[in-house]
């Protein structure tokens, strides 16, 4: 677990040798930047860095952008910090700014997608009517950053029409919105125009790409939140038709389960009943179409751990603390072929009407958020009947204490 | 146990670098109390008159503004899934823009609806901001906004988070920046370096959700931070981590204790008052009025009486000394904000819905002198300094003015 958490972050710190700077111009307080670590490993050299590039004028901005592309998330907040400085500066100055680069440098889709929204937003400041004349091209874009403005726009287009009453208007430009749609607010807000006004039947898993085929297997025990710790059998083997000891001796077997629900919810308490102090295990079988560089997204308000193709992915044991689409995102490389995928879901003891859920909701897709479907993906199950305990569902956690 | 103590070389040092007294620094002021006897004079009303300034802000925010020399800094959330944090910088005198530092959040930015990821009060040692948020990014500048170092907390300790929001603002004491990240997964507190953000020392706290903030005792002239969380307080030597003392019995994981001199009053129980006693002795209550019980907001204790808002809006104040019930009255709640104080005997509190009053504490009972409606939610805790009152909305900061 440790081991896997280190290795998450040492990615995320992008520690590994870096690919060699575009430029060469101000290189040694770029990879000076570029050398921050975890627990404040470089922070020194990086303000004096930091100080280096921003006693430039607008000549350094290009650079730093680029330099992006090397850089963690860390580096990328120092030379985002450089950027914006040394821009304020010289466009309050009135001094000349290089917008037709910081324009190509928005349009080269193969530069990082963080540094290619800020350079638009920078070069908004300068020329905000051209840039805003970009932003229908971005429909497509890579970056869903700048993606966002476009899908926006053709939103309020599409609720412009309907307003008009030009129905099939309306219907073209919100269908365009839709499969361009990548942030969770848009989709919805489309989704529910289409389905609404438009009368619209739509696949949304299939959209997000939610896995919405299981085998789950409980309860196992979480008498005192002992089970998240606690290894059982489906940790150990993936048999189907195994059964199992489980909580109190009971015999526990491997149930198919699928779920309609539009984000994809995977509800124990659905097959099991509603339970406390409980362990369940979800498992499924995604099946690539080429090996390729993914994220497994989940969303579970109960004490959970993921492994992928065997190996433990991470872990977390909060709960009822609240949940939402994509609340983890989990790099992993799948592999062509059958991947697979193991969820445990700890229940707890609390009693509060707003901890009933034992569930989780997990998609496939890369990083900007689109969908990865399995080459054999099942169809969307229809809607069953409503569920038992609606409003239990849509209880939210109670408000914390925010400014004590 | 011995406790801290200043070395000759340090507390020149200290002396020399001071800030000066005006100064309002971090969450509720000088000790993390809400009481500042060195403001001598407050606004008397808060009404248009008295209205300074008022400046927009660019994101969603519930952390105090804080005041250094004739600089007012306030942080902010933007964006869809609040992942742009920003840095401000106004001038006190008329709220003019000074400058602005954005960054991407590179820790987890859910949280309730009711709170944002710029819940915590930034901290500052009267020469740097320091900046955290719930996203666990925590930003080191310079008065003139010049990057001097960052922590991506999430990325060393990954489980170190809370679905609901993080809100615990830190504090700088002495040569320490003190900060708990306290959470049901992966809790701790740390000392953080003021000059290079490297952590000093880390303390592993109690797995469990606590938005409470670090407060200040101060013993003989020696400043010991004391940690509340579920099982009680802890007193820490701040440059080292060392444990000095603990209470135990339990505390609040909303409101905050207050300290004022080698007394803390302790939202456990009800409200308990403990002396902090000479090196290696055991904290000696005081009393405990367990009728008396803070809601969301902080107590205050202003010279011989304590102060405390409950859930149901009343306001009571309480001898020190004793404990003992001297008035209590109604007044304009919810509360999520803490209220503050000054040396003019005027208590200033603003309310969820975006009600100010100013409650005079110089008669035999507590008196509302003047009540103002910003027409906004109002989460956060006001600041004082130099003879006026900063309140932060999620879109604005104003100023009132004593001296209008």
């Amino acid at each position: 677990m440790k081991a896997t958490i280190a290795l998450l972050a040492a990615a995320l710190f992008l520690i590994l040798p870096a690919p060699p700077l575009r430029s060469a111009e101000w290189s040694g307080a770029l990879e000076q930047i570029l050398k921050v670590g975890p627990e404040g490993a470089g922070n020194a050299e990086a303000a004096k860095a930091w100080g280096e590039l921003t006693a430039h004028g607008s000549e350094v901005i290009l650079p730093v952008l680029e330099a992006m592309e090397t850089a963690g998330p860390i580096a990328r907040n120092w030379m985002r910090s450089a950027v914006e400085t040394v821009f304020e500066r010289e466009l309050a100055a009135k001094a000349a700014l290089p917008a037709d680069r910081i324009k190509a440098f928005v349009l080269d889709r193969k530069n990082e997608p963080n540094a290619r929204r800020l350079a638009f937003d920078l070069y908004g400041k300068v020329s905000p009517e051209e840039a805003k004349s970009l932003i229908p091209g971005m429909i497509d874009d890579p970056s869903a950053p700048l993606r966002r403005d476009a899908v926006a726009q053709l939103l309020t287009e599409g609720q412009a029409q309907l307003g008009a009453g030009e129905k099939e208007k309306s219907l073209a430009t919100l269908d365009r919105a839709l499969d361009a749609a990548r942030d969770i607010d848009q989709i919805d807000a489309v989704a529910k125009l289409l389905r609404e006004k438009l009368e619209q039947k739509l696949d949304l898993p299939k959209h997000f790409g939610f896995l919405m085929h299981w085998q789950l297997i409980a309860p196992f025990d979480n008498t005192d939140r002992k089970g998240f710790d606690t290894v059982y059998p489906p940790e150990t083997e993936i048999n189907l038709s195994s059964a199992y000891e489980g909580k109190e001796g009971k015999s526990v077997t491997w149930q198919e389960y699928a779920t309609s629900d539009d984000y994809g919810k995977v509800d124990f308490n659905t097959p099991f009943s509603p339970l406390k102090q409980v362990t369940g295990y979800a498992y499924a079988e995604f099946t690539a179409g080429e090996a390729r560089e993914a994220e497994i997204r989940l969303g579970c308000k109960n004490a959970w751990k993921i492994w992928f193709n065997g190996e433990l992915l991470f872990g977390r044991d909060e709960y009822h603390r609240g949940q939402r689409i994509d609340q983890y995102s989990l790099p992993v490389a799948l592999k062509e072929g059958k991947n697979t995928i193991l969820v445990k879901a700890c229940q707890n003891e609390q009693e509060q009407d707003w901890t009933v859920q034992w569930e989780f909701q997990m998609r496939v897709c890369d990083s900007t958020g689109t969908a990865i479907l399995a080459t054999d993906r099942k169809p969307t199950p229809e809607k069953a009947a409503p569920a038992r305990r609606p409003a239990a569902a849509a209880t939210p956690a109670p408000a914390p204490a925010p400014a004590q | 146990m011995p406790l801290f103590r200043l070395t000759l070389v340090s507390a020149l040092l200290l002396v020399a670098i001071a800030p000066a007294q005006a100064d309002w620094l971090n969450f509720r002021g000088p000790q993390g109390s809400g009481f500042d006897p060195g403001a001598a004079t407050t606004p008397a009303k808060l009404s248009d008159k008295t209205l300074a300034w008022k400046v927009v802000l660019p994101g969603r925010g519930l952390g105090s503004a804080i005041v250094v020399g004739d600089k007012v800094f306030v942080t902010a959330a933007s964006g869809p899934e609040q992942q742009q944090i920003h840095v401000l910088c106004f001038a006190v005198k008329d709220g003019a823009p000074l400058w602005e530092r954005r960054f991407w959040a590179t820790g987890r930015t859910m949280s309730h609806n009711k709170t944002n990821v710029a819940a915590p009060t930034p901290a500052s040692d009267g020469e740097r901001i320091y900046a955290l948020y719930s996203s666990n990014d925590l930003i080191c500048l310079d008065l003139d906004g010049n990057l001097v170092w960052m922590r991506a907390l999430t990325l060393d300790y990954p489980n170190a988070s809370n679905s609901l929001g993080l809100a615990s603002s830190p504090i700088v004491v002495g040569d320490t920046l003190v900060a708990q990240i306290e959470n049901d997964s992966e809790s701790f507190a740390a000392g953080f370096d003021l000059l290079t953000g490297v952590n000093k020392w880390k303390l592993d706290r109690p797995k469990s959700a606590n938005w409470t903030s670090p407060t200040v005792i101060v013993k003989d002239g020696e400043s010991i931070v004391a940690l509340q969380g579920g099982d009680g307080i802890v007193g820490l030597l701040p440059s080292t981590g060392s444990p000095v003392f603990k209470i135990a019995g339990g505390a609040s994981t909303i409101p905050s204790s207050a300290a004022s001199g080698d007394q803390l009053f302790i939202p456990s129980n009800g409200l308990t008052a403990m002396r902090i006693g000479a090196s290696g002795s055991e904290p000696e209550k005081v009393w405990n009025e367990s009728n008396e019980r803070p809601g969301t907001a902080s107590p205050l204790v202003i010279g011989e009486k304590v102060y405390l808002i409950n859930n149901a809006g009343v306001l009571t104040c309480i001898d020190r000394a004793t404990g003992a019930r001297l008035w209590r009255t109604r007044i304009e709640g919810p509360f999520s904000g803490s209220p503050v104080a000054g040396a003019g005997d005027r208590l200033f509190i603003f309310g969820e819905t975006g009600i100010g009053q100013v409650v005079d504490l110089s008669g035999e009972e507590g008196r509302i002198v003047s009540r103002i409606e910003l027409g906004e939610t109002i989460l956060s805790t006001p600041a004082l300094s130099d003879g006026a009152l900063y309140i932060r909305s999620d879109g604005h900061l104003w100023k009132f003015s004593a001296g209008l």
